[in-house]
């Protein structure tokens, strides 16, 4: 048991780190476009057809690739921001530009669940751009958000799993490491278990606080 | 105070052409409650956006106290928007905030002290009567309560001009009233002018000073209330009337049973206090069947409605319509 416990531990440390990490920056990155991407809207309160155009073009682009060749494609990208291509720290850069797109869609389409009159009222009693966006739109769309910030959470713990098979280190690597190419089936149903209760736990999180944010 | 001059509002989408605002004109006085009544698709709601430019007008120009809003540029305009409240229909509170913070909302944008905005929200909250619902969520409010938080919210600021964009449409005929009084008390104690759209004559003849008629995007009448009732000069304002007035008359009507001479009488306020009809019988030789008869009260005055059935030779009957015309009653012979 402590044998699988020394084995299991070290790997999930890896996965939280990764996770934790390439959520904070696939968000530094997905909410401003995602942002961007609603106030630029047709009709909307920043109108910039074209920007619109261009972003959605590339965030289209993006989400169109394989997870596993994108992480690939990216690892120049992580040889010049950490130094190496392989290893947690290395792996984070794929992780948040993959996941930075997904981000964005999820904030655009939170932002627009907020009803259009809030926005129009925001207008009529001369409300500036930046001020309609931090104090309507985004305090409005909390809720939404933190269901679409738990999304990002789940998802990207399955694509750090991914990731694990070339090099990311985490559960996914051990479990495929261990289970796969060694043939220890124990050690690949306890990591698999561990990623389960980590998903289960973290939506459970996320539905908590947007039900307890949520005045509506 | 507002002065709307040639404006028009027409949508284009590829071929299709909408006029939603055709070419009006009107005048709104300072401190008065003027309403604009039309069907949905008339185009009130578009016309009234138009005001502070939440629709921007396609022609025309519209001054509020000499300045031509259509003319401001982006900021001006913001800034010009401080001047100008606006409540609407579904209230368009902010969910996530509490009836505090959705007051104090307009003056946390203009930056005042955090002192200052608690001072005023609880002054507002307090003309509102709705102290015991501070710390409430929108959600945890009736339609009532909300329309009286997006109205404190929308006279935070002081200022000028409020518009309403059918703000009490939402809701119950007695939560209607209290709201269009507090309209009504916010325009005499405040000195506020109100501009209010809305679908319900109720609301006109509650409230409103002036008012003008729209149909098809054009303004077909403009009247003050008080002969707006008494003598409607279109029948799109007569059917609105007709809303309201009793269901009887129809009825009395269409039967081919009467002998005499059908004759509608609009009569305001003070005409109202004289014995006309007694006066009648015992100058003219004619009889007189009283057929239906309503009163209207209207914001200020009183507006009556009477059908009577006049049996008599002509000439006496020709001399009584005179008589009551010289006494200040409006005279419609029916049949």
């Amino acid at each position: 048991m402590t044998e699988m416990a020394e084995l299991i531990i070290p790997s999930l440390l890896e996965t939280l780190y990764m996770v934790f990490f390439s959520t904070i920056f696939s968000i530094l990155l997905g909410f401003p476009l995602g942002i961007l991407l609603v106030i630029s809207e047709k009709g909307s309160i920043w109108e910039k057809p074209l920007l619109n155009n261009i972003l959605n073009s590339i965030i289209n682009l993006l989400r169109s690739f394989p997870f596993l060749i994108l992480m690939i494609l990216l690892f120049p990208l992580s040889k010049l921001l950490i130094g190496k291509t392989i290893g947690t720290t290395a792996t984070i850069v794929p992780l948040a530009i993959a996941a930075a797109p997904f981000v964005a869609r999820v904030m655009e389409s939170s932002l627009k669940e907020v009803d259009r009159g809030v926005i129009e009222l925001s207008l009529s009693m001369g409300a500036t751009t930046p001020q309609i966006i931090t104090r309507v739109l985004l305090p409005e769309a909390l809720p939404s958000i933190i269901h679409g910030v738990t999304l990002t959470i789940i998802n990207l713990i399955g694509y750090s799993a991914m990731a694990g098979s070339i090099g990311g280190g985490g559960l996914g690597d051990l479990a495929i490491r261990f289970g796969l190419y060694r043939f220890q089936t124990d050690v690949m149903v306890a990591s698999v278990i561990v990623i389960v209760i980590l998903v289960q736990s973290v939506q459970f999180m996320g539905n908590t606080l947007a039900k307890v944010l949520n005045k509506k | 105070m507002i002065d709307i001059q040639n404006l028009s509002k027409k949508y284009i989408s590829g071929k299709d052409h909408l006029v939603a605002v055709k070419n009006v004109n009107l005048q709104v006085n300072k401190g008065e409650i003027f309403g604009i009544i039309g069907l949905s698709g008339a185009g009130k709601s578009t016309l009234i956006r138009c005001i502070n430019r939440l629709e921007e007008p396609t022609e025309g120009r519209i001054f509020i106290e000499n300045v031509d809003i259509t003319r401001l540029d982006k900021e001006s305009l913001r800034l010009m928007r401080k001047e100008i409240g606006m409540i609407f229909q579904h209230f368009n509170l902010l969910n996530q905030k509490n009836v505090y913070d959705n007051i104090a909302f307009p003056l946390q944008l203009e930056g005042w002290a955090k002192s200052e905005i608690d001072k005023r929200v609880n002054e507002l909250l307090e003309y509102v009567e709705l102290t015991d619902k501070k710390l409430a969520f929108p959600s945890q409010l009736s339609g009532g309560q909300k329309q009286r938080v997006a109205i404190a919210r929308a006279i935070a600021n002081n200022p000028k001009l409020l518009l309403s964009d059918e703000g009490t449409s939402a809701l119950d005929p007695r939560t209607t009233k209290s709201i269009l009084s507090l309209l009504n008390r916010i325009r005499t104690e405040l000195g506020i002018t109100i501009v209010m759209i809305t679908h319900q004559m109720e609301v006109v003849k509650e409230v409103c000073d002036r008012v003008a008629i729209m149909e098809n995007g054009e303004v077909v009448e403009i009247n003050t209330v008080q002969n707006l009732f008494r003598d409607p000069k279109t029948k799109t304002a007569a059917t609105f009337i007709n809303t309201i007035a009793t269901d009887v008359e129809e009825e009395i009507i269409s039967p081919n049973g009467l002998k005499g001479t059908l004759i509608r009488l609009s009569y305001l306020g003070e005409s109202a206090k004289r014995p006309i009809i007694s006066k009648v019988i015992r100058n003219f030789n004619v009889d007189v069947n009283i057929l239906s008869g309503n009163i209207n009260k209207l914001h200020e005055t009183n507006v009556g409605h009477l059908i009577l059935e006049l049996i008599g030779n002509e000439d006496e009957i020709k001399k009584t319509i005179s008589y009551l015309q010289d006494e200040n009653v409006h005279v419609e012979v029916i049949q």
